[in-house]
């Protein structure tokens, strides 16, 4: 019997029982459309959160205090600006330092006034950080270095203050005092939405104006030394380099824990997408139990189909038929089940991943999701693959059935 | 040519032992037009099963056309049933929901060969029903359908037609109609061989074999 009858055959018996066919499908259908969800939503929730790391900068190690946990002090302050002098200069393989200190002051703009976060920041902060000037300039050495008061505003808090204004140029008080806007940044984006509300001034300026703890006897601290780091194959040796460098210039003793914390973006990244990879996982796992179910349901129907049709295989034994092309008969139209399921899920799943798109998009959530080739093909082959081990058994007991006794079958 | 020679069939019941077949011997002629008859147990059913390579026989030999059928395996078989016999039912036995040429198509699929559609047609123009073949069987008067099942049986070119109560689920007049049919296909030069309990049909062979007891008692 040649193959193109054996599909034939097949489809025929498919047509002839519509009803009962798109039922049995119906479980394929609803566990790969669920498949193909998961795997698509959960791959644009991946990039979504990759370029939100990739907006923090790349190659970058940020130095914090000792988490203030068991001391009781919150923000410990143990990094000074000679500490990010002494990264700067004495580690091979960091590129660039930027130490940030922050604390809340209240910031009036005409009639507007609101507490926010004041950044004291150096000029380097914006190549390392990533910030991108949306209007007006960034911090520059010579502003730097001449202690100026001027302040570059967060998209989010410049829009506050300002609302279609152009802040530059304008005058505003932070704490008291005046200064000039000179630049607002871009948004950071998703995720780091927190940094649009802060106001960004010159670190030499900060401490003489707005600090606070910051100043004391043991000199200026920082809350934060962003550390840009050559290439992404140093940032092992750098950080081990900063912990060196900072041990030794705090006096740390062999023994001793550390008074700081060294973490690369990339390290936190890797978690953050390792553990969506195995939530997808787990998720995708779940959907795939219906297709576990749809596979049963279709070994239940062609169990069914074999014993109504026993007249039918005895007949088809008497004028010719092997027990191969029986099997091969029932097989293909379990096949067939299984990948007119898959296709249909495949869509379905299409589907859903666009109008969860367009959902999302709409409600301000700038999400991508498109069904990756790899998640079709799987959906493909195991659908298949269902099809034929749910198909096995059933077409194994008609090929083996005796045809005397089946052509007598009632 | 048919040749059976001290053909024996037991079944195993359980612990008991049936013998359906107590050596049976004879020869059908290219040609010839047989009937089989006897009470029922007599053995039949499992004779014609025999004859017609569904079942084998537990000892004795069997030559059709030359070949020595008992000694093939399963696929053996089924391929001489494809090309050597047509099997005629008293239940028609044609595949519901299915055209009459899409029925008669049927064992030209086993056999793999080209212009099916055409030998189908062929096949139904012979037993007169070249208007009827898009109908369906539950479409067609059970003489209809009798007369299709010919036409599968005719389509392969087989060396002999083995019809098991041909006539069983039909009416007298209708019978006859199919008689006549099976008559004239062996005055074309078929074999047949009928399987029946009823003299009148027994009557349009031109020989009668009686079984009892799994034995040829007349023949």
């Amino acid at each position: 019997m040649k193959l193109w009858d054996c599909f034939a055959t097949a489809l025929r018996a498919l047509l002839n029982n519509k009803l009962r066919s798109v039922l049995t499908m119906l479980g394929i259908m609803i566990g790969v459309a669920a498949v193909i969800a998961v795997l698509s939503l959960g791959r644009a929730q991946t990039s979504v959160v990759e370029q939100a790391f990739a907006t923090l900068g790349s190659n970058l190690i940020y130095v914090m205090p000792r988490e203030a946990g068991v001391g009781g002090m919150v923000g410990e302050a143990t990094l000074t600006v000679e500490d990010a002098e002494a990264i700067a200069r004495h580690a091979p393989s960091v590129r660039k330092v930027a130490p940030t200190a922050q604390t809340y002051a209240q910031v009036v703009a005409g009639s507007e006034r609101l507490n926010s976060l004041i950044a004291g920041i150096t000029p380097e902060a914006e190549s390392v950080s990533n910030y991108v000037v949306a209007q007006g300039s960034f911090i520059t050495d010579s502003s730097y270095r001449a202690r100026s008061r001027v302040a570059v505003l967060g998209s989010e808090i410049a829009r506050t203050l300002f609302g279609e204004m152009d802040p530059t140029g304008q005058t505003i008080r932070i704490g008291g005092r005046q200064f000039q806007v000179i630049g607002v940044l871009e948004s950071r984006g998703m995720g780091f939405g927190v940094e649009d509300l802060r106001v960004y001034i010159p670190l030499s300026t900060f401490y003489v104006t707005v600090a606070g703890a910051q100043v004391s006897s043991r000199g200026n601290s920082v809350d934060m030394i962003s550390v840009q780091v050559k290439s992404s194959s140093e940032l092992q040796s750098a950080k081990q380099e900063i912990t060196a460098i900072l041990r030794s210039t705090h006096g740390i003793r062999e023994g001793e824990s550390n008074d700081f914390r060294v973490i690369s973006v990339e390290s936190v990244a890797r978690q953050v997408t390792q553990v969506l990879g195995i939530l997808q996982l787990i998720l995708a796992g779940i959907a795939g139990i219906s297709l576990l179910v749809g596979g049963i349901g279709i070994m239940n129907i062609m169990l069914v189909s074999v014993t109504e049709r026993i007249r039918e295989i005895g007949l088809r034994k008497a004028v010719g038929a092997k027990r191969r092309d029986i099997l091969v008969q029932f097989l293909i139209e379990a096949a067939t089940l299984g990948v007119c399921g898959g296709a249909v899920g495949v869509g379905l799943g299409w589907v859903i991943v666009k109008v969860m798109s367009i959902v999302a998009t709409s409600a301000g959530f700038p999400f991508v999701a498109v069904v990756p080739g790899y998640a079709i093909a799987l959906a493909a082959g195991v659908s298949i693959f269902i099809g034929l081990v749910s198909g096995l058994y059933p077409a194994v007991r008609a090929a083996r059935l005796d045809p005397i006794e089946s052509l007598r079958h009632e | 040519m048919l040749e059976l020679e001290n053909i024996t069939k037991v079944y195993k019941a359980g612990q008991t032992e049936v013998h359906a077949l107590r050596g049976i011997s004879c020869r059908i002629e290219s040609g010839e037009m047989v009937s089989i008859v006897g009470p029922s147990g007599s053995g039949k059913s499992t004779l014609m099963n025999i004859i017609g390579c569904l079942d084998k026989p537990t000892s004795g030999n069997y030559r059709l056309d030359g070949v020595e059928v008992d000694k093939l395996n399963d696929n053996q078989l089924a391929e001489i049933r494809n090309r050597k016999i047509g099997f005629v039912f008293q239940s028609f036995n044609l595949l519901s929901r299915t055209t009459a040429l899409a029925n008669v198509e049927l064992p030209l699929v086993y056999s793999g060969v080209r212009n099916r559609r055409q030998r189908a047609l062929q096949g139904l123009e012979a037993v007169g029903l070249a208007h009827r073949i898009t109908h369906n069987p539950s479409e067609l008067a059970g003489g209809e359908q009798q007369r299709v099942a010919i036409a599968r049986a005719l389509v392969n070119n087989p060396s002999l037609i083995l019809a098991d109560e041909p006539t069983g689920n039909l009416d007298t007049r209708t019978s006859q109609e199919i008689m006549l049919i099976f008559k004239r296909l062996n005055e074309q030069g078929m074999t047949i061989i009928l399987v029946t309990h009823e003299p009148d049909i027994a009557a349009y062979t031109q020989r009668t074999i009686k079984l009892r007891d799994g034995r040829i008692e007349a023949s």
